[in-house]
């Protein structure tokens, strides 16, 4: 299990063939890849900035992983999310599970990142065409992570 | 001994305030909350539905217990990923 909080850059590519390597074990490589877009309900956005609660973070993003090893099968899972400053089109998010067969890889990455979404101390502020705005929860967002609960 | 509070994204702006310490005399995390809405119109904000808050980095809900010592923060719903 590896937990990442990072302000620099990171290639997704590089992150995924790392989930197989040295493991002939491992049948299954399931990643998300989140990216900044260039727009956002309804205005155009230039760029964000990420705010985090150090310390808090990295915990709550290993107790997510945490409990995904505990309800599926899993070889490796590692959760990387960016920090600071972004600009639309750079990855900000990338959660990668390997896995003997697909099924527990698939179920594994989705309910890591509706906990992510949902649980880990994040927050976005967007630089938009009128001015800075922080980006507000969505009510979707906590429908998604329901699906999980017991 | 104390509380030591922290403030975060929108939360932190409104208020000016990333952190502070307070005396440990409070019950529960919305004793405390209680108490720092009594402060003025901009602390207002902590009264919103969906604030989060976390005791010792952890998420808690409101009625979370406090001790002398604790960590203690207050944002608004998190938006990462």
């Amino acid at each position: 299990m590896a937990i990442r909080v990072q302000a620099s850059a990171f290639d997704p590519g590089a992150e995924v063939n790392a989930l197989h390597a040295a493991n002939v074990g491992v049948g299954a490589v399931v990643s998300f890849v989140g990216y900044v877009r260039d727009f956002n309900d309804g205005r155009e956005v230039a760029g964000m900035f990420l705010e985090h609660y150090p310390g808090m973070t990295e915990k709550a993003l290993a107790k997510i992983a945490d409990e995904a090893h505990q309800r599926w099968p899993l070889l490796k899972l590692e959760v990387l999310h960016r920090v600071g400053a972004l600009e639309p089109g750079e990855p900000i998010v990338f959660v990668g599970v390997a896995s003997a067969h697909r099924q527990a890889a698939f179920e594994a990455c989705d309910f890591v990142m509706d906990y992510l979404k949902t649980r880990a101390p994040f927050w976005k502020k967007e630089t938009t065409s009128e001015g800075p705005r922080w980006v507000e929860g969505r009510d979707s967002d906590h429908a998604a992570a329901g699906r999980w609960r017991p | 001994m104390t509380l030591h509070v922290q403030y975060f994204a929108r939360y932190r702006e409104t208020l000016g305030l990333d952190s502070e310490t307070v005396p440990d005399e409070f019950a529960t995390v919305d004793a405390l909350r209680q108490h720092l809405l009594q402060r003025g119109a901009q602390w207002r904000v902590l009264a919103e539905a969906n604030i989060m808050c976390a005791r010792n980095q952890e998420l808690c809900s409101l009625h979370e217990p406090l001790q002398a010592g604790d960590e203690v923060a207050f944002f608004p719903t998190v938006t990462g990923g």
